[in-house]
């Protein structure tokens, strides 16, 4: 009845290289999640992000990066909701996010793991998802435009 | 209980919830009610370095947000989970569960529809 950690694992049909780089590139990053990152993924490094989605341009927020194994796993530890302005960011635990990879046959298996929750007011974790998460559908759009171009 | 939807009132109402559970002694509570059923301070407190005072402190805690609940047996008390708390605690942990799979639907799109960059070849 673990409360503190979520664990979605799905298979990617596209390399290891090309997710490892969806991953890595704070750019590509960034294009899929929605944010301009600034900063690289590099062990110990700040990535600072701000949304990209039309009306959620005032939303910052920052990723500290654990660890980076190349192709193999990226992980790093964020604020549940950084536009909060009664977040003491310094004082507030942070979640993990792990993403590991693996080869599979048909591309590549993606384990993502995000832990800690147990330790963070859930309401405050729940806002800042909802609120990216409002203009991501669009923005999932412009996304399948840019690709395809 | 039945809520029908979950909207951010729903998720309010569990911080509290996730706060109590943020506790290794408390969790550890819960588990043994969880599978022993209702039990006594004596029965829950034995075979813990625990002392009996702490126990039902955290006991207390855990009754706070509506997780446990004190039944009285004659003249013994006895500790129950009360499931519907845990429940709700469950489907926000859900909710965000449900928003990492949009997020990476969003992923698996992005690098199965791509095509291959220049840089590659």
């Amino acid at each position: 009845m673990s409360t503190d950690r979520l664990e979605k694992r799905l298979v990617l049909r596209a390399p290891r290289s090309r997710v490892w780089r969806a991953l890595s590139n704070p750019d590509e990053f960034g294009r899929w999640f929605g944010a301009r990152l600034v900063g690289d993924f590099t062990p110990g490094a700040r990535v600072a992000a701000q949304l990209t989605i039309p009306g959620h341009e005032h939303v910052r927020f920052e990723m500290v990066v654990e660890k980076v194994e190349p192709e193999a796993l990226l992980a790093y530890r964020w604020h549940p909701a950084p536009s909060d302005p009664a977040l003491d960011a310094a004082s507030e635990p942070m979640t993990l996010v792990e993403f590991r990879l693996a080869e599979v046959a048909d591309g590549t298996e993606l384990t993502v793991i995000e832990s800690g929750f147990d330790r963070i007011p859930l309401a405050r974790r729940e806002q800042a998802f909802r609120r990216n998460d409002e203009g991501w559908a669009m923005q999932v759009q412009n996304l399948r435009r840019y690709v395809a171009a | 209980m039945s809520l029908p939807e979950h909207g951010p009132r729903d998720l309010e109402a569990a911080a509290p919830v996730f706060a109590a559970l943020g506790d290794a002694t408390r969790l550890a509570l819960l588990d043994r009610l969880s599978t022993a059923g209702p039990l006594s301070i004596t029965r829950l407190t034995a075979g813990t370095k625990i002392s009996r005072q702490a126990i039902t402190k955290h006991l207390h805690v855990l009754a706070g947000v509506g997780l446990v609940r004190d039944v009285r047996r004659g003249r013994e008390h006895r500790w129950e989970l009360k499931p519907d708390r845990l429940d709700e605690a469950r489907r926000s942990l859900d909710q965000i569960s449900h928003q990492w799979d949009e997020a990476l639907a969003r992923l698996k799109s992005f690098v199965e529809e791509s095509p291959p960059s220049s840089e590659e070849k």
